[in-house]
């Protein structure tokens, strides 16, 4: 097949637009993050109290918190908290290891958005199961452009 | 590294559990961002965040480049004994940061 000048032009700037944008994660990464996370045990939803803004203006510093329903016993507490989103640069945002000593499974952090997106809190329990909960946050300017 | 600013109740009742917050001071560079000469500027994070209360280790974190810049980290424990906090944070390029608090337990 001939290639137009047209067809040229816009191949030229579809390769140039791929070699300027950075990687991204995809929603497909970010299983396969949460998939290392639990070792591809199954994930149920609930007990996992996800609290992050339903719209933020910028990016930068969005602040979030997690409260895992437990009771925080030697036998029975939450061992794991990882935060995991689908559009910034890399899936994982950051991991908590908590311990008995904890008393209440509860986090707080900020962190970066590169775009509208779901964030995803998975709690590992200390019996080897998992729950999680999830929240789409809107971005109007988002992380990681600006020099 | 530079300064942080550490928050933990300085008495406390046994069997209390106490919220612990931290800021500490880092750029969080992600290793995503072109700098003025089109090159990208080297990523430079703190990894990890460790906190042992009289020598036991009763919190831990491992941070992405997708933590703000100041990483802010808030937590729990239960207020077992008078004693000493102790946090540090470690960069990826191994140096570490360590500061430490003091509790009062009644």
């Amino acid at each position: 097949m001939n290639t137009t000048r047209r067809q040229f032009s816009l191949l030229a700037a579809g390769a140039s637009f791929a070699l300027v944008a950075p990687a991204r994660a995809t929603p497909d990464s970010m299983k396969a993050s949460i998939q290392a996370f639990t070792g591809g045990k199954p994930v149920k939803e609930g007990r996992v109290k996800f609290d992050i803004s339903l719209l933020v203006e910028n990016g930068n510093s969005v602040p979030l918190s997690v409260l895992v329903d437990s009771p925080m016993t030697k036998d029975n507490h939450v061992t794991r908290i990882g935060i995991f989103n689908e559009k910034n640069p890399l899936p994982d945002v950051a991991i908590f290891n908590l311990t008995p000593r904890s008393g209440r499974a509860q986090i707080a952090t900020r962190m970066r958005l590169n775009d509208t997106q779901f964030i995803t809190a998975i709690a590992e329990m200390s019996d080897g199961t998992y729950f999680s909960a999830k929240s789409e946050v809107i971005v109007t300017m988002p992380a990681c452009v600006e020099e | 590294m530079a300064r942080a600013l550490i928050n933990v109740p300085q008495k406390s009742k046994r069997g209390e559990i106490i919220e612990i917050k931290t800021l500490m001071s880092h750029p969080m560079e992600t290793g995503f961002r072109p700098g003025m000469d089109g090159q990208l500027i080297p990523r430079d994070i703190i990894e990890k965040f460790v906190c042992t209360y009289n020598g036991e280790v009763v919190f831990s974190a491992q941070l992405h480049p997708a933590i703000t810049a100041n990483p802010f980290i808030s937590f729990t424990t239960i207020a077992t004994d008078s004693g000493t906090l102790v946090f540090s944070w470690t960069d990826n390029k191994g140096e570490t940061q360590v500061q430490t608090a003091s509790i009062q337990v009644e």
